[in-house]
């Protein structure tokens, strides 16, 4: 028989200062601390990251995929949203 | 890569939902909580965990060598290689576990012998050679496998499989080295490096699966693009590329058919001996034994050290309450 689950946790890196956290995998550990810890052996091998966060993959909220059209459609209309909608004659230069 | 927590079961699509299937067409890319048939949920199940255990397995015939390698710098690599091996297992099953498998139960399937890995690890490392020979053949068969799934459909096994692709070129490169020291070497040295070459050479080429007119689940694979390339082409790849380096370091390949096609421009090879491949997979391998023997090993000596961490962690969870 298979042992009890161990707590799942999502890694978030980031590369340098200046860059946000970014996603890159996730590690199995009893607590906080050895899942900073396993992320660090298991994603930062190479010099990958400065900084790691771990979140319990449980703590996370996430939006239904088949909610996606009502979510995210809506802003596929609104074109006046982007700087490009507006005309700003050739000779006023860059804006 | 993303929680099990956040499967919420979609409504299922059939196996030969046209809906599915466009997705995959228009090479968008699937995620974990997205609907997705059965079969292929399945279907990456099997062969992401396969590919796990592959992983974890075969740092066992290399790690036999680290302590006896035969310098500081080639002890390092070595063992920065394994380390890295291990790595690549622990992506795979995250990758897997997207798909509502625990790791537990993965586990439990490798060490229990249901599950299947990579034929090529149940042959044994018999001499210093046998680790250039890996790095060259081993790495570089997986690396001809792994590249297309860098652009598989699904999402998590693609993005591990870009890491893990990263992280396989200085393997590859480490074991050509060590080849060339060898065949630059004295007699004897060039001696152990040919006999590893012939017995690795045939085991390599089997990696690539069974021949493209018996694989029983290439059609339905290739359609929903979690693989590209048929096994046979594959194989064919891998042999275009590493005739040439094995000719440039003074070796012969053990077998009397080789030849260059002029008109193709490909490299013909001799037949297979799929009954070895067949045996060596159903467990009756040189070292199948050994290596499930050794995995379960490692994993019964871990045990109180699981239990510790969670009573631990139990313990201060306690405290925080209680504070
Ligand atoms: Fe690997
Ligand atoms: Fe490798």
């Amino acid at each position: 028989m298979p042992e009890p689950t161990t707590t799942l946790w999502e890694v978030f890196i980031r590369a340098r200062n200046g860059l946000s956290h970014r996603h890159a995998g996730s590690v199995h550990a009893a607590d906080a601390e050895m899942a900073l810890q396993a992320a660090r052996d298991v994603y930062t091998r190479r010099g990958e990251g400065l900084s790691i966060w771990v979140v319990p993959s449980a703590a996370i909220v996430a939006s239904d995929p088949s909610d996606k059209d009502s979510l995210f459609e809506p802003t596929g209309s609104k074109i006046y949203r982007h700087p490009t909608f507006y005309e700003v004659p050739e000779d006023v230069g860059n804006m | 890569m993303y929680s099990q927590a956040l499967n919420n079961a979609p409504a299922e699509p059939a196996a030969d939902d046209p809906r599915f299937q466009a997705r995959i067409d228009a090479e968008d890319r699937i995620e974990p909580n997205d609907a997705m048939p059965e079969a292929y949920r399945r279907t990456l199940i099997r062969q992401i965990s396969q590919h796990a255990h592959s992983e974890i397995v075969g740092m066992l015939p290399e790690g036999n060598w680290i302590t006896r390698a035969p310098s500081l710098r080639r002890k390092a690599a070595l063992l920065a290689k394994v380390q890295d091996e291990g790595g690549h297992g622990l992506y795979l099953y995250a990758a897997a576990e997207t798909l509502g498998v625990s790791r537990e139960e993965l586990v439990d399937q490798l060490l229990s012998g249901r599950a299947k890995y990579s034929s090529i690890f149940n042959y044994p490392t018999l001499s210093w050679a046998d680790i250039g020979t890996i790095g060259w053949l081993v790495d570089g068969a997986a690396i001809m496998n792994q590249i297309p799934l860098c652009r598989c459909s699904y999402g998590p096994y693609a993005r591990a499989m870009i890491r893990v692709c990263k992280e396989e070129s200085f393997h590859q490169r480490q074991g050509y080295e060590i080849m060339l020291t060898l065949c630059r070497g004295t007699e004897e040295q060039k001696a152990m490096a040919q006999d590893a070459l012939n017995r690795w050479w045939w085991p390599c080429l089997m990696m690539f699966g069974p021949p493209d007119t018996l694989s029983p689940h290439s059609d339905t694979s290739m359609r929903w693009k979690i693989k590209r390339f048929t096994n046979d082409s594959l194989r064919q790849k891998f042999v275009d590329a590493t005739v040439p380096q094995g000719l440039h370091l003074g070796l012969t390949f053990p077998d009397p058919a080789l030849r260059l096609d002029e008109t193709t421009g490909h490299w013909a090879f001799g037949e297979i001996d799929w009954d070895e491949f067949r045996r060596v997979l159903s467990g009756d391998g040189p070292c199948n034994r050994e290596r499930l023997a050794a995995r379960r090993k490692a994993h019964a000596d871990g045990a109180w050290v699981r239990e510790a961490a969670q009573a631990w962690a139990a313990k201060q969870a306690a405290g925080r309450e209680a504070a």
